[in-house]
């Protein structure tokens, strides 16, 4: 396990939690890879936890030099809110849309971009709860908030995995 | 019968940026009217705390162009308590903001306006052994063989047969509007993908200068870097060398990529002939020009010394342009008669910003709506004008204030620029009255990257000599101690954003900030209408232009796009279902008017 912290094995998974802080359950990402960072620096030092909030290609170097990504983030599926859903790989959808502003990039168009160069990470999973609430607000929604636990064991449960793989 | 169509991005949270326009029966643009959806507040936020620290807020602004609104600030304070920064100070915050405009125009064309021009299905047809011989006749760029754009070829291939080309950010692919051969959609998508490697290094000079980037670090009276070449923590030879290596990756890149790229695909627009009849000569509206002016020379307070010079244009008349204050309180004013906002001293009041008011009104509709009432108000921005009439901000702004002025190199680049588009389209393009388009628009914010990227490796030569001469301070803290303020200051910050003149007004009084106002590049520009019913530059950029389909406005967009809009940070919610979420709804709303 020492050989953990050696560069070869050092930052290969990365963790991003994305989201708006200031929009209530949009940010539950960011509340989620906070509280992973918090629980998990010193024993998986093979991992980097990034707050990624609310920024757009300069996530772009950091998708790309990741071997193995676990996105957290807010993700309307039509559930009813606080529903977990995973997807893996391929099944995460990359889209850009039309913008009016250079600075509407989402966290799917950086990760299409990466497609389209050829270096998206060789795994990734993306771990979504359904929001409730996505009004001006600090603080996650009750129902967002209790669903948090389990979207953070689902988190570890998959960076156990990938580090038992990797060592 | 008239329509009006609308255009708002990501309207199921809140939206940024909201254009209507409203048709003829010819499809053409009678009237447009410009709307910014979310309010900003952050001048309410400030009130109160210390002056200090207000640039840390202010940078938040905007999660994009971060610094700009830093330097703004820290100015204000600086200009409010006459702090003079060291000299080294101002050549690195120089250096920070040359890179930032670099980087943002360079990726502002590749990676948002490019595609307005650029089919990216069209690639598809495209001959790659043409594009590298196309390629190697306009500049020296190493990637031009026919293996290279075959790859890139191939990679747009499989992203089309599988189905995600929305990856690209338009959907209108096909759109008759696009007229460029298959040969430079290639030429053009291999570059933006190509820009995105470059602006991963090129951004090193702030994580470099600033600590960290995005949002990097400042101090008011100077920079929180030191100088010493031998230590580990400082600037020191290594980051020099870094710096200087960073420079002239950004200088080639301009060079050899961006300029013929940007030549070729505005040369061949204005060869079409459908499109030079119909839109070659539209896009200005306003006629009037505003900077406040960049790069302080060796006196930071000298606004003689500015590289691009503050000015105001009036009626499009280079031979008269006038230094404006920024303290004059008659002049400079924000109006709220269409805005969401109310002044104590009633609707038709303008206030200066060192008086302004951030006291909010909504009056629009409960969203989800249809169409705003564009008879009231309906913006969260104010509506700033200088002498009464609105004024466009930005590359165009700049480059003519650099050109009246004299300056050489952008004299010398304009007529480079015109003679290259005359022998491309095979015109005798009408100047300057061709600049005041949107391709004008667009080629400024080309010349003025060449321009700009050029004068950092003056600056950085500037700057080995001050380090050479032991000239190497970066902070004057004679005046940090509050106790050495006056009981009351007003300041005004200033800096040119990449997208345009952008001011900070403070007001100090005991210390704390008494009052807070930022007129914004995209205020300027996206300007709703003021009480006297005259619209902004974007409002009048779009009257006139003719849309070959009203579902698919394309036309728009890059009107739009030209000016290069920043309004706040994007959200960012994952749409599982892969709907429209983030996506421009373009409503079509049909109107008996």
């Amino acid at each position: 396990m020492c050989a953990c912290s050696s560069p070869e094995t050092k930052k290969r998974i990365t963790v991003l939690g994305v989201g708006n802080l200031l929009r209530t359950d949009e940010g539950v990402g960011v509340h989620a890879v906070r509280a992973l960072a918090e629980r998990h620096r010193e024993d998986m030092p093979d991992t980097d936890f990034l707050d990624g909030g609310t920024l757009g290609l300069n996530l772009l170097p950091y998708v790309e030099e990741a071997n193995s990504l676990l996105i957290l983030d807010a993700v309307d599926f039509g559930s009813p809110p606080g529903t977990m859903i995973d997807l893996a790989g391929d099944a995460i959808p990359l889209f850009a849309g039309i913008k009016l502003s250079e600075h509407q990039v989402t966290l799917q168009e950086v990760l299409g971009l990466a497609r389209i160069r050829g270096r998206l990470p060789g795994r990734m999973m993306l771990i979504g709860i359904q929001p409730a609430d996505l009004s001006t607000g600090d603080t996650l929604s009750p129902v967002v908030s209790a669903a948090l636990p389990e979207m953070l064991e689902k988190a570890e449960a998959v960076l156990r995995t990938w580090r038992g793989v990797l060592t | 019968m008239t329509q009006r169509i609308v255009i708002d991005p990501i309207t199921r949270i809140e939206g940024h940026l909201r254009i209507e326009a409203q048709l003829d029966s010819n499809n053409v643009i009678t009237e447009a009217y410009s709307s910014g959806t979310m309010v900003r507040g952050i001048e309410r936020i400030l009130l109160g705390r210390d002056p200090r620290d207000a640039w840390a807020f202010t940078q938040r602004a905007c999660g994009v162009c971060t610094t700009v609104h830093a330097f703004a600030s820290i100015r204000a304070v600086e200009d409010a308590l006459s702090i003079r920064i060291p000299p080294a100070a101002n050549l690195l915050r120089n250096l920070m903001i040359a890179q930032q405009y670099v980087h943002d125009h360079v990726m502002h064309f590749y990676h948002l306006h490019a595609l307005d021009w650029v089919d990216v299905t069209g690639v598809l047809a495209a001959d790659p052994q043409a594009v590298a011989s196309l390629q190697q006749s306009l500049s020296p760029w190493p990637n031009a063989s026919a293996g290279y754009f075959a790859d890139v070829q191939k990679k747009v291939k499989a992203i089309v047969d599988s189905g995600q080309l929305s990856i690209f950010a338009n959907a209108y692919w096909g759109h008759p509007a696009y007229i460029l051969p298959p040969e430079v959609n290639l030429l053009a998508v291999a570059h933006f993908l190509e820009a995105l490697d470059w602006q991963k290094d090129v951004t090193k000079i702030h994580t470099i200068l600033g600590g960290k980037n995005p949002h990097p670090n400042f101090v008011v009276g100077g920079m929180p870097i030191s100088i010493d070449l031998n230590g580990d923590l400082t600037l020191n030879a290594e980051r020099l060398s870094i710096i200087a290596a960073s420079i002239e990756k950004m200088i080639t890149f301009v060079e050899q990529v961006y300029v013929p790229d940007l030549l070729a695909v505005g040369g061949l627009y204005l060869k079409d002939d459908a499109y030079f009849s119909t839109h070659a000569l539209l896009g200005e509206g306003l006629k009037n020009f505003l900077t406040w002016g960049e790069f302080p020379g060796e006196d930071p307070l000298d606004t003689k010394g500015l590289l691009i010079p503050r000015g105001v244009i009036l009626n499009r008349d280079l031979a008269n342009v006038q230094e404006p204050d920024p303290r004059d309180v008659e002049k400079m004013k924000e109006y709220i008669a269409r805005s969401w906002y109310q002044y104590g001293d009633g609707e038709a009041a303008g206030l200066h910003p060192w008086q302004g008011e951030t006291a909010l009104n909504y009056t629009g509709p409960q969203p989800p709506y249809d169409l705003l009432n564009v008879d009231g108000k309906y913006s969260w921005l104010k509506a700033p004008r200088w002498a009464e009439q609105p004024m466009e901000v930005g590359p165009l702004a700049r480059v003519l204030a650099l050109y009246a002025s004299g300056h050489a190199e952008t004299q010398e680049l304009a007529a480079q620029t015109i003679a290259r588009l005359n022998q491309v389209s095979g015109r005798s393009l009408p100047f300057p009255d061709v600049l005041f388009t949107t391709l004008g628009r667009t080629a400024a914010r080309c010349l003025e990257t060449v321009v700009i990227a050029h004068a950092m490796r003056s600056m950085y030569q500037s700057l080995l000599e001050m380090i050479k001469a032991g000239n190497t301070a970066t902070f004057n803290g004679e005046r940090w101690e509050p106790i050495t303020w006056p009981g009351h200051a007003e300041g005004f910050g200033f800096t040119e954003a990449p997208r345009g003149a952008l001011g900070h007004w403070i007001v100090i009084d005991g210390g704390k900030i008494a009052n807070y106002q930022m007129v914004v590049p995209t205020t300027w520009n996206a300007s709703p209408r003021d009480e006297s019913g005259n619209p902004g530059a974007y409002e009048m950029a779009l009257v006139g232009t003719k849309l070959a389909d009203p579902q698919k406005p394309l036309e728009i967009l890059r009107v739009i796009h030209s000016f290069d809009p920043c309004m706040a940070c994007a959200i960012h919610l994952v749409d599982a279902r892969g709907g429209d979420l983030g996506e421009v709804g373009v409503g079509l709303n049909v109107c008996v008017q």
